[in-house]
C-alpha cells in the first residue's frame, strides 16, 4: 500500500505517453491498454528518475561493456571490423508464469528434435516411411554422412540448444528458428544481465527476477557427469578469434572454468582426443563444441576446413569423446524442416506442437508450391536447406513477392526453375517491446533467444536469454537484419527467487582446484605476446633515441647505424612515427587476442588503449624532438601495461611463458645493440646511445664515470647480474623461468632445452668485458634468438 | 576374368613430418554384382602407430592409419587378385527425362545407393551453365536415360582431348571444360555435372585399368595409373549403370571397381593432413595384370 503513495506523477507520464503500434502486440501494454504487472516494478523505478539520472545510470552499463570489450564482428561488414555491443538497457519482462509454458513447449520441441536427428542417423523411419522427403536429407550438406550408424557415447545427439522465438499478432510465441548445430548466445545473455543490473543496481537487487547462474551451475554439473576419464577436463572448441562469437566463447570459458580449444589444440591418439599442453598430451572427452559441425575435421567433413582436427571424427565414432552438440545435428536447422515437424511431431509423440514454428511450406511438393506462389506476397521465399533464413545468407530470396539477392526478377520462372530447392515461409509479424529513446520509451520488435541444457534431471530452460531488438517500428521479422540493439530478458516472479552463484557451495569442503595444463597454443601466443610487447618497447627506445639527435648535425654518421639498425627490425626511422613500431604492438594484440580467455580484461583494456592512442599519437607526430616526446608517452603506457601484468598475473605457467618471452627479446635486442656499438668501427656516440636505450645513464654515472668507456657499457648493459636491462639479467630470468617449467618433468626434449639455457647461461656469465667482443655477442644475439625455435620445439607438441 | 593388380603410392617430403593421419581408399570393392575381391592388402611404410580398416557410408574399404614420430615419407602398397565378371546387361528401362521427378520422388530411402545422395552439387561438381548447356543440346525427348549416359558420354570423348599434363586434381571442372582438356578425372567431374544438369544422378568410380589390351585391341587411356569413370542412375528397372567417357566405353571386364560416391572428394585414394614445413613429391606405379589360365 505504502507503495502506491511513493509513485511520483512522472510514473505514469513515462508509461502514458508510451504508444504501442496499433494491432500489434505489445511485452509492455496488454490487449486492453494495461501495464502488465511484470513491468509494474520496472515502470515505477525509471519513472521515479530525472533524464539525467537515467542517463547516468544508462551510462555505466555501456561503460561496463567498454570495458570489459565485449563486441561482436559483423559478417556482414567486410572490413571484418568488431562493432560495439549495441545494448538497450531496458530489458524484457516477463512473467514466470508465461515462461512456463514457454518452457513447456520448448521443451516438447527439444524432445522432438533428439528423436528425429536420431531417427536420421539411425533406422530412418521418417523418410522410409514418408513423413520427411528423402531428398532434403540426401542432399543436405548438414547431414554428415559419416555420422549415419553412429549413436553418440552420451545415448543423445543434443545438450544445449537454442531457439529464437517471437510473439505472433494473436499474442501467441512462436518457434522461429532451430538453433543446434553450436548455437551462440549464451554468453551474452549473461553480459547482458551483468550490464542491466548495473545500470538498475539498486532497483534490481531487490527484484524477483530469476538469476541466470543456476541454470549454468546445472548445465556444468551436467557436463562434468558426462565425462568418462576423471583426468579429462571440460572444454570448449572454438573456430577461433575470427569468428563473430569469439569474445562470447572467451567470455562463457571464463565464467564456466572451462579450456578454451581451438581445433588445432586437439590431436587424436588411438581414438582418444587429447589437448596438446606445454607438459604433452592431456586427455579431454567432454567438449562443448562451438565451432559448427562440416568444419571440425578436415579428414572426414569439409576437406577445406582450417580449424578442424584430423581424426576428430574417428574418437566420435569410437565413442571416446562427448559433443556437446553431437556432430551433425546441424541438419536440424534446415529450414525445409519446419515444414514438416508439425506432422512428425503427431507421428512420434502422438500430441501437436505446444509451440508452433513458423509456417512454412517445401515447394518441392505440387500442391505446396501453388499455395506459396499464389500467396508469395504474404511470404519469404528462400533456399530449402539453408540453415539460416534466406536474408541472413544472401542467397538469392524473395520477400513479399519481390526478389532479391540476385539479378534474376522473376519470381515465377525462378518458383518453376528451382522448386524442390525451395521453401515458402509466412512473412511472421512480431510483437513490440519498449526501449528507451530521447527521454520517452518507444516500441520496438523484438525476437528473443532461449537456451535449454540437458541435464540428469532432464531439459532445464535458461530463464532469460537474450533478446535481439529491431531499429525501426517494422514489425516483420526480417526487420531484424538492420541490425537494432540487444537486451536482456527478466523473468519475474511474484515471489523472492533462489540466489544461486556459480562459486561452490558452502556444503562442499574446500578444495583448491589445480590449473590444467597450459595448453601449447596458448603457450605459444603468451611468449610471443611478450616478445612483440618487448620488442615495441625496445623499438620505441630506439627510435626515440634517434629522433632526439636527429637536429644535430655531428650525429649524422651513428644516425646512419640507428637507421641500418632498425632497418633489420623492418623499421624506417625516416617515418616520424614508423609504422614497423606499430606493427609490433599490433602482432601483440593479435597474439594476445588468441588468447582472450586467459588474459584479464584489465590487461586487455590496457593493451587496446596503448594500441589506440599509438595510431592517434602517429598521425600527428613530427620527425624530430616531438616525436621524442610521444615515443616517451607511449612508453609511459608500456610501462604501466608491464606493472599491471606483472602486479596481478597469476604465477602458473602462463606467466612463465610471457616473461620468458620479454627476456628472450630484450636479451636479443641489447645483445645485438651492444654488437654494433662496441664494434671498434662504430662511430662516436653510440655508447652513450646505448646506455641512453638501456636506461642506465643514472646507475652508469654511479657507478663508473660521467664519460662511457666500452668496457663499462659492456659491463652495464651486457654482464651486470642486477641490471634489468642487461643481457645476462634476462638470461638468468630465462633459466629460472624454464627451470620452473621443467621441474615436473625433467626428461626428453625439456632436458633438452633445459640443458640449452643453462649452457648459454653459463658460457655467456663466463666472459669478461675483454672477451665480449663485437663477435663473441654476435654470436650470442644468434644463440639467443635459437632458443626460440628450441623452446618451441621442446613445449609445442 | 582375374587380375592381379599392383600399386604403390609414394610420398617424399622435403622436411620430415612430425605427425600425420591419413586416409587410403584403394582396396577394390569386395562384394559386388560384377566383381569379387579375392585376396588384398594394404602395407605400408614405416608401419604406422595407429591403423584401422573399416568402410565408409557407400561401403568403400577405408584404411585410417597415422604416424606420430617424424618421417620423412610414406609408401603405401597395394596388392590384390580381383575376379572381375562380365557385367549382365541392364534390365530395359523405359525411363525417359519427362519421368525421372516422378520416379526420383518414389524414392523413400537413404541407403548408399539411393539415386538422391547423386543429384545435387558435391564439393567437386558444382552445377555449371555451360555444361548443362553442352548436355541439353544432345539430348531428345525420346531418349531413354540409358540412351542419354551413352550419348552425353560419348559427346564428351569428341569433345574433350585426354592431356595428362593439361590439370592438376584441383582444377575446376568449368575450366578444363572451358580449354577441353584432362584426364580421367576431369572427364569424369564433367560427366557427372552434365548429367546431374539434366536431373539424372550421377556419380564417380574410382578404380583400375588392365594394363595391356588384349591381343589386337587398343590401349585404354588411363591405364598407367589410377582410373575414374562414371555412374549415372537410369530409371528404376535399370538402376545404375557405369560409363568410362575417357575410352567412350560402358564399364567392362577391364575395369576394376575401387570405390564409388559423388565425386573425388568422396573417394580420393590417399588423403591426409600432416604436421610439416616445405612440399612433398608423389608417386605413382600401377600394373594390372590378367592371371593366365
Amino acid at each position: 500500500m505504502t507503495r502506491k503513495v511513493k509513485v511520483k506523477p512522472v510514473d505514469t507520464q513515462l508509461f502514458a505517453r508510451y504508444r504501442p503500434l496499433p494491432g500489434v502486440p505489445d511485452e509492455l501494454v496488454d490487449a486492453n491498454g494495461a501495464m502488465r504487472p511484470a513491468w509494474a516494478g520496472l515502470i515505477a523505478h525509471m519513472s521515479g528518475l530525472t533524464e539525467a539520472e537515467i542517463a547516468q545510470d544508462f551510462a555505466r552499463g555501456d561503460q561496463h561493456l567498454a570495458d570489459t570489450g565485449v563486441f561482436f564482428r559483423n559478417y556482414a561488414d567486410k572490413t571484418g571490423a568488431a562493432r560495439d555491443w549495441p545494448f538497450s538497457p531496458v530489458p524484457v519482462i516477463l512473467h514466470d508464469s508465461e515462461w512456463a509454458d514457454i518452457s513447456a513447449g520448448l521443451i516438447q520441441r527439444a524432445d522432438l528434435l533428439e528423436q528425429v536427428v536420431a531417427d536420421l542417423y539411425g533406422e530412418n523411419r521418417l523418410v522410409a516411411e514418408g513423413h520427411l522427403p528423402a531428398s532434403l536429407i540426401a542432399q543436405n550438406p548438414e547431414w554428415l554422412r559419416p555420422m549415419v550408424g553412429v549413436r553418440p557415447r552420451s545415448g543423445h545427439f543434443l545438450h544445449f540448444i537454442g531457439f529464437e522465438i517471437g510473439r505472433g499478432p494473436d499474442g501467441r510465441w512462436w518457434v522461429l528458428s532451430d538453433r543446434t548445430d553450436a548455437p551462440s548466445g549464451a554468453g551474452f545473455a549473461l553480459e547482458n544481465r551483468v550490464a542491466a543490473s548495473l545500470v538498475f543496481a539498486d532497483f534490481y537487487r531487490h527484484t524477483n527476477v530469476h538469476r541466470l547462474a543456476g541454470f549454468f551451475r546445472s548445465f556444468r554439473d551436467a557436463l562434468e557427469r558426462l565425462r568418462i576419464d576423471p583426468a579429462s577436463r571440460l572444454g570448449i572448441l572454438t573456430p577461433g578469434p575470427l569468428t563473430d562469437t569469439y569474445y562470447e566463447q572467451a567470455y562463457i570459458a571464463r565464467y564456466l572454468g572451462m579450456t578454451l580449444l581451438a581445433g588445432e589444440d586437439l590431436t587424436v591418439e588411438n581414438g582418444h582426443v587429447r589437448v596438446r599442453t606445454v607438459e604433452g598430451f592431456a586427455p579431454i572427452d567432454v567438449l562443448w563444441r562451438r565451432m559448427d559441425g562440416i568444419w571440425s575435421d578436415p579428414l572426414e567433413l569439409r576437406s577445406d576446413s582450417q580449424l578442424g582436427t584430423p581424426g576428430l571424427m574417428s574418437a566420435v565414432r569410437q565413442g571416446n569423446v562427448t559433443m556437446v552438440n553431437a556432430l551433425g545435428v546441424g541438419v536440424l536447422e534446415t529450414q525445409a524442416l519446419m515444414a514438416f515437424l508439425p506432422k512428425i511431431a503427431q507421428v512420434l509423440t502422438g500430441k501437436p506442437l505446444q509451440i508452433p514454428n513458423v509456417a512454412t511450406w517445401w515447394c518441392g511438393q505440387a500442391t505446396e508450391l501453388a499455395h506459396v506462389r499464389a500467396q508469395a506476397h504474404r511470404m519469404m521465399i528462400g533456399p530449402a536447406l539453408a540453415t539460416r533464413m534466406p536474408f541472413e545468407t544472401g542467397a538469392a530470396h524473395a520477400i513479399g513477392g519481390v526478389m532479391r539477392g540476385t539479378d534474376d526478377a522473376d519470381l515465377h520462372a525462378w518458383l518453376t526453375d528451382q522448386a524442390s530447392g525451395l521453401v515458402g515461409q509466412e512473412l511472421v509479424k512480431l510483437s513490440t517491446t519498449p526501449v528507451y529513446q530521447d527521454g520517452a520509451l518507444v516500441p520496438r520488435p523484438m525476437t528473443l533467444r532461449a537456451f535449454l541444457a540437458r541435464t540428469p534431471e532432464g531439459w532445464q530452460v535458461m530463464p532469460g536469454g537474450f533478446a535481439r531488438i529491431g531499429a525501426g517500428s517494422d514489425t516483420t521479422a526480417i526487420s531484424m537484419r538492420n541490425g537494432g540493439s540487444v537486451a536482456d530478458v527478466w523473468i519475474v516472479s511474484d515471489r523472492p527467487t533462489e540466489y544461486v552463484t556459480m562459486l561452490a557451495q558452502h556444503s562442499t569442503p574446500f578444495q583448491r582446484a589445480e590449473p590444467g595444463p597450459l595448453p601449447s597454443r596458448a603457450a605459444d601466443n603468451l611468449f610471443w605476446l611478450g616478445r612483440y610487447i618487448e620488442r615495441t618497447e625496445d623499438l620505441l627506445r630506439l627510435v626515440r633515441a634517434y629522433n632526439s639527435r636527429l637536429n644535430e648535425a655531428a650525429s649524422e654518421p651513428l644516425l646512419e647505424t640507428i637507421r641500418a639498425q632498425l632497418r633489420t627490425y623492418n623499421v624506417d626511422a625516416a617515418e616520424p612515427f614508423p609504422s614497423g613500431v606499430r606493427d609490433a604492438l599490433t602482432s601483440a594484440v593479435y597474439s594476445a587476442s588468441q588468447i582472450r580467455d586467459r588474459f584479464s580484461v584489465d590487461g586487455w583494456a590496457a593493451l587496446k588503449d596503448m594500441q589506440k592512442s599509438m595510431n592517434r599519437i602517429a598521425q600527428k607526430a613530427e620527425a624530430g624532438n616531438d616525436a621524442a616526446l610521444v615515443m616517451s608517452v607511449m612508453l609511459r603506457k608500456i610501462a604501466g601495461f608491464s606493472g599491471l601484468v606483472h602486479e596481478n598475473m597469476y604465477r602458473a605457467a602462463g606467466w612463465q611463458f610471457l616473461t620468458i618471452g620479454r627476456s628472450l627479446e630484450r636479451a636479443a635486442m641489447m645483445t645485438d645493440l651492444l654488437a654494433t656499438v662496441t664494434d671498434p668501427a662504430a662511430p662516436a656516440g653510440g655508447l652513450d646511445l646505448a646506455i641512453e636505450v638501456g636506461d642506465s645513464i643514472m646507475v652508469h654515472r654511479q657507478r663508473y664515470d660521467l664519460l662511457t668507456s666500452r668496457e663499462s657499457v659492456i659491463d652495464l648493459l651486457g654482464l651486470d647480474e642486477s641490471n634489468p636491462r642487461s643481457v645476462r639479467f634476462h638470461l638468468d630470468v630465462i633459466a629460472h623461468r624454464v627451470n620452473d617449467l621443467c621441474r615436473d618433468h625433467p626428461t626428453g626434449q625439456l632436458a633438452v632445452f633445459q640443458a640449452q639455457v643453462a649452457v648459454l647461461r653459463n658460457t655467456f656469465a663466463a666472459h669478461t668485458v675483454y672477451s665480449l667482443d663485437t663477435k663473441a655477442l654476435r654470436r650470442h644475439h644468434q644463440r639467443i634468438l635459437n632458443l626460440s625455435v628450441a623452446l618451441n620445439a621442446a613445449f609445442m607438441n | 576374368m582375374i587380375y592381379d593388380i599392383k600399386l604403390v603410392i609414394d610420398y617424399d617430403y622435403a622436411n620430415a613430418a612430425t605427425g600425420g593421419r591419413h586416409l587410403a581408399c584403394l582396396l577394390p570393392l569386395s562384394h559386388d554384382a560384377d566383381q569379387r575381391l579375392i585376396s588384398g592388402a594394404l602395407t605400408i611404410t614405416p608401419v604406422p602407430e595407429e591403423r584401422t580398416d573399416r568402410s565408409d557410408f557407400f561401403g568403400n574399404s577405408i584404411t585410417e592409419f597415422s604416424f606420430r614420430g617424424a618421417h620423412s615419407g610414406i609408401a603405401v602398397m597395394l596388392s590384390a587378385r580381383v575376379e572381375r565378371f562380365e557385367p549382365l546387361p541392364s534390365p530395359a528401362d523405359a525411363t525417359r527425362l519427362a519421368d525421372l521427378p516422378v520416379a526420383l520422388s518414389q524414392i523413400h530411402n537413404l541407403a548408399p545407393d539411393s539415386p538422391l545422395h547423386f543429384l545435387s552439387a558435391s564439393p567437386r561438381v558444382p552445377p555449371t551453365a555451360e555444361i548443362t548447356a553442352f548436355a541439353r543440346a544432345r539430348v531428345r525427348p525420346d531418349m531413354t536415360l540409358a540412351d542419354i549416359l551413352q550419348t552425353i558420354g560419348h559427346a564428351l570423348h569428341g569433345h574433350m582431348r585426354f592431356d595428362p599434363e593439361a590439370t592438376t586434381v584441383d582444377t575446376p571442372i568449368a575450366e578444363a571444360f572451358a580449354a577441353r582438356h584432362g584426364v580421367c578425372q576431369d572427364f569424369s567431374h564433367i560427366m557427372i555435372a552434365a548429367l546431374r544438369g539434366l536431373g539424372i544422378p550421377a556419380g564417380y568410380v574410382s578404380g583400375f585399368l588392365r594394363t595391356l589390351p588384349p591381343p589386337g585391341k587398343p590401349r585404354l587411356e588411363g591405364a598407367d595409373a589410377m582410373h575414374a569413370w562414371v555412374r549415372a542412375w537410369c530409371g528404376p528397372r535399370a538402376g545404375w549403370i557405369e560409363f568410362d567417357p575417357t575410352n567412350d566405353k560402358g564399364a567392362g571386364t577391364d575395369h576394376i571397381v575401387v570405390a564409388r560416391g559423388r565425386d573425388y572428394s568422396d573417394v580420393v585414394p590417399i588423403k591426409g593432413t600432416l604436421r610439416i614445413s616445405g612440399g612433398q613429391e608423389s608417386h605413382q606405379a600401377v600394373d594390372v595384370i590378367p592371371v593366365e589360365g
